[in-house]
């Protein structure tokens, strides 16, 4: 992503955002709420628009691509989305076979064969017959990891793939991410601002804020960085450059009713 | 102050009018797609058709037995009770089983419609499909409104063999009219032309349902709020549409 200005409603998300995803690593991008890191994936899949600058995905500008080209790229590449998105009306075997079965002539005694290895992969095997809703959040999350990975994807993306989970999910899911990482060589690029998490797996990171990557490099350099903002986001703090408290105002004129009308 | 808002609203009218026209394109080029894949399209008649089939036959009966009665009651003033079959089909197959149908249609499987569309939008499944390179036009709106328009003119033919045993029953069980006369009158009214404007009728509400419906679910606001409010235009766009249209197709065909 070179020089990418994005902005929703005249509201602008990205000013200038430079990011380049190394192939074959895990790329890890961090940010405070509403910083636009789930409108960054959506860039890549070319569901967005960049305004302007490039977002550059499998060497060809995603703008250039025409529609069915779009649809190309994106059979290379998986995405796990925050709330797991399984489509509600088929089962969990169902939902894991969906990409195979649209995109695949293979026979049903091979996409089987398939389903049950990704399942067992996230530890769901037996659960292929329950339906989405009576899923827990964490196993759902973990049937939507065994759906991106089902097409042995290029590029896997994970939008706040550690939301919510239990600490034997999260150890699997981790995991599970540099597994597919290293024995399978597939691109990750993780969304999250789970800093802790992050840091066990990433290869380079960058943290993103005012529409821009503020720092940049491996997890640990980011830990001695001597930037405010990568030390107000790596220390969880309150007071920094990135404000908490949304703009309002002053907060005891406004108790002791001082512009009541 | 009033201008700006007449100018807001017709802006407003002439900007929804834009959406639903390139969203019809888009699902009639979804149309070609999903055809190859029948088995959704099954699914969907039975969802829309199948489902809506209790309330379609209870309201049919209801209305073919009102018919019965109020038929008898205004016919034997001018003496022509006999008259009541003939009277029954034809209001049914003309007007009464298209439009009845179609806003109970409307309020039973246009909401649901609307609603599960919704609701997939704002569980992100929408989106997570076009990730996977599937096109939620063809997978999910087509079939959707597919079945729509075909399982429409069958709930109807439906209402009106319902409604005219309902009549019958009315007519001939309990008011004692001859039931050879009350099918021969039948029979001798109703023609190739009143049979044509009820089909025709009820594949146009039909199509314009199905699309009220799908669209409203695929351009509502992602949230609990905006899905409601969706179902809720879904319900009163179809009814007041089906009405108009009522109203020129019967012109068309007089």
């Amino acid at each position: 992503m070179r020089d990418v200005h994005y902005a929703i409603d005249g509201r602008p998300i990205f000013a200038g955002l430079n990011i380049r995803v190394r192939r074959g690593l895990i790329t890890a991008v961090m940010g405070p709420s509403g910083t636009g890191k789930t409108t960054l994936l959506r860039l890549i899949t070319g569901q967005l628009f960049a305004d302007s600058g490039t977002v550059s995905v499998f060497g060809r500008d995603i703008a250039d691509l025409s529609s069915s080209e779009i649809y190309a790229a994106r059979r290379r590449m998986g995405m796990l989305f925050q709330n797991g998105a399984l489509l509600t009306d088929i089962n969990v075997f169902d939902n894991v076979a969906f990409p195979v079965r649209e995109h695949t002539d293979l026979p049903e005694s091979v996409i089987r064969k398939l389903v049950l290895t990704k399942l067992e992969a996230v530890g769901l095997r037996g659960a292929a017959e329950l339906m989405p809703g009576e899923l827990s959040g964490g196993m759902a999350r973990r049937v939507a990891l065994a759906r991106a990975i089902v097409m042995d994807p290029e590029v896997l993306l994970y939008d706040e793939p550690f939301v919510g989970l239990d600490p034997i999910s999260l150890g699997v899911i981790l995991r599970l991410i540099k597994q597919m990482n290293q024995a399978l060589g597939i691109t990750s690029v993780v969304v999250s601002h789970d800093v802790q998490e992050l840091a066990t797996i990433a290869d380079q990171s960058y943290l993103l804020s005012g529409g821009c990557v503020v720092a940049a490099g491996a997890p640990q350099e980011l830990a001695k960085s001597d930037s405010e903002t990568v030390h107000q986001f790596m220390t969880g703090s309150a007071e920094g450059p990135v404000k908490f408290h949304y703009p309002a105002p002053d907060y005891a004129s406004q108790l002791l009713g001082a512009d009541e009308k | 102050m009033s201008s700006r808002l007449r100018r807001g609203t017709l802006l407003e009218g002439v900007r929804r009018f834009g959406v639903t026209s390139i969203f019809l394109v888009r699902l009639l080029a979804g149309c070609v797609s999903a055809l190859a894949r029948p088995g959704l399209i099954v699914a969907q008649i039975f969802n829309a058709g199948g489902r809506s089939l209790i309330i379609i036959m209870l309201s049919g009966l209801f209305t073919g037995m009102v018919l019965g009665l109020l038929g008898q009651d205004v016919l034997q003033r001018f003496g022509a009770e006999t008259a009541l079959g003939q009277l029954a089909a034809l209001a049914l197959l003309k007007q009464l089983g298209p439009v009845l149908t179609a806003l109970l249609f409307a309020g039973r499987a246009g909401t649901a419609l609307t609603s599960e569309i919704g609701l997939m939008k704002a569980t992100d499944q929408l989106t997570a499909m076009e990730v996977m390179a599937v096109d939620p036009m063809s997978y999910v709106a087509a079939p959707r409104f597919l079945g729509g328009v075909i399982a429409m003119p069958l709930l109807a033919a439906i209402f009106n063999v319902i409604g005219l045993f309902g009549a019958h029953l009315i007519g001939v069980g309990l008011l004692g009219i001859d039931r050879g006369t009350f099918w021969s009158q039948t029979q001798s009214a109703v023609g190739m032309h009143d049979v044509t404007e009820g089909i025709v009728k009820s594949l146009v509400f039909g199509a314009v349902i199905s699309l009220i419906a799908v669209n409203e679910g695929y351009q509502s606001e992602p949230t609990a709020e905006g899905v409601g409010l969706a179902t809720t235009r879904t319900v009163v766009a179809s009814s007041v549409l089906t009405l108009l249209l009522d109203y020129v197709l019967t012109a068309a065909f007089l």
